[in-house]
């Protein structure tokens, strides 16, 4: 019964939900001010959402349990990453080992269903977008895991968030120190990547490939798929304060981290052009791996 | 539950931009709609890439036998219940087009029409009024 209730209001869907749309109304906003624009009021999230529950869902020729079915996975998984996330949150002690690989493969799960939507819609353009988004999951899953093993090194080679946590509050936060600071500037770099914003949004390029992966999706599909990337917006800031700067984790200094990190991303976000995919790659495979490679050097020689 | 669906259709209207051989005037006052001094997207309304998602169908210029059926094809893709725009005089009425040997047909012969904006090309604020005026008529309806 406390499962359910995590995992479907609490720290689980309706709380993440709501967060997440909050922050991507803020996205919208800030980008609007950014472009010396108004902005949408802050409730046009839900709107849209309500607005494409209501609307026609037209299935293309293909596989359609497939194409139906893939967006639900990729917002039951995540769903599951921010519960998991939010009760380690609220009480470090309630984690269970091991939980840091699990959540690092339920991470993947979105991207991947992002990729079997698009392919089995038969669209050229979509499976364009798929393959720019099976790259973009190579690219940037090396740095990122790198990040991770430094965190890992860090914390006493614990993989239980819960115990990452206990070790920051007691030994000051990993993001105080130089190996602390280099894997964290490489996983917010795969941060911005794993949500797929301009930088690296070579996957569903509005402009050039027609919304890519996302073209034959239509009413609440659609809803499932923003709603998704609304939560991947909530939880992984989560995750890397939890990794790198849990030294204080009272609501209110987690609240003002979250929003930092929120700004860092929608500053990158708006002061960047797109890369191509093969940009991407090399990017993600060259200065960003070999950063995450001296941050493991540097945290096993515990700096 | 319907007035909620009709409320929020109007509240937030994705608009896709079809480009039946215009003259690119309309287009250009379509893309200052977007800009800072007008901002559309205070009202929810925002250009989309892909027809499935949207809203809106807007159309700009006159049909010629290729482009009619390109528009006949992209009104069946798009998703229920979904309205027509036609933007500039071409679209609204052929204008000075009418008997010309490559134009079959006006824009509301291929594809119902719910609003018209004329003008040649209309002002943004033109634009404005004209979809304040779809709106008022969608919520009006039911």
């Amino acid at each position: 019964m406390i499962l359910l209730f995590n995992y479907l209001i609490f720290p689980g869907f309706l709380f993440s939900a709501f967060i997440g749309l909050m922050a991507a109304w803020v996205d919208r906003k800030i980008t609007a001010r950014i472009q010396w624009r108004v902005g949408p009021p802050w409730y046009q999230n839900f709107i849209d959402l309500i607005k494409l529950l209501g609307k026609e869902t037209i299935v293309p020729q293909g596989s359609k349990i497939t194409f139906l079915l893939a967006p639900f996975l990729g917002l039951l998984s995540l769903i599951l990453v921010a519960t998991i996330l939010g009760v380690t949150i609220r009480s470090p002690l309630e984690s269970f080992m091991g939980d840091l690989i699990v959540i690092l493969y339920l991470l993947i799960i979105p991207a991947i269903s992002i990729i079997i939507g698009a392919s089995s819609s038969r669209n050229p353009l979509a499976s364009i977008g798929a393959s720019r988004e099976i790259k973009l999951v190579l690219a940037y899953e090396l740095p990122f895991i790198l990040s991770v093993v430094t965190v890992i090194i860090k914390s006493a080679g614990t993989i239980q968030i819960g115990s990452i946590i206990n070790h920051q509050i007691n030994f000051g936060a990993n993001i105080a120190s130089w190996s602390g600071v280099i894997a964290f500037i490489v996983a917010i770099l795969c941060m911005q990547a794993k949500l797929g914003f301009v930088p690296f949004d070579a996957a569903e390029a509005e402009q050039e490939i027609m919304a890519g992966t996302l073209i034959e999706y239509s009413g609440l599909p659609l809803a499932v798929f923003k709603l998704t990337k609304a939560i991947l917006l909530y939880t992984m800031p989560l995750l890397l304060i939890g990794l790198f700067w849990a030294k204080d984790l009272s609501p209110f200094v987690l609240m003002g981290k979250y929003i930092a990190l929120l700004v860092i991303i929608i500053l990158m976000k708006n002061t960047n052009p797109r890369l191509r995919i093969d940009q991407v790659v090399r990017f993600f495979w060259g200065p960003v791996t070999l950063l995450g490679i001296i941050a493991v050097g540097l945290a096993l020689l515990g700096k | 539950m319907m007035n909620l669906k009709l409320k929020a259709l109007t509240k937030s209207l994705w608009v896709f931009h079809a480009a039946c051989s215009p003259c690119n005037n309309c287009d250009i006052e379509i893309l200052d709609v977007l800009t800072p001094r007008h901002d559309v997207e205070r009202f929810g309304i925002i250009l989309v890439g892909s027809i499935r998602h949207a809203d809106v169908l807007l159309v700009t210029g006159v049909p010629n036998y290729k482009t009619k059926e390109r528009l006949k094809r992209i009104y069946s893709q798009a998703p229920q219940p979904c309205l027509v725009v036609a933007v500039g005089n071409c679209a609204c009425g052929r204008i000075m087009f009418k008997d010309s040997y490559n134009s079959p047909c006006a824009v509301d012969e291929v594809v119902p029409v719910s609003a018209y904006i004329p003008g040649c090309p209309p002002k943004p604020e033109a634009i404005i009024a004209g979809v304040v005026k779809l709106i008022t008529k969608v919520r009006g309806k039911k």
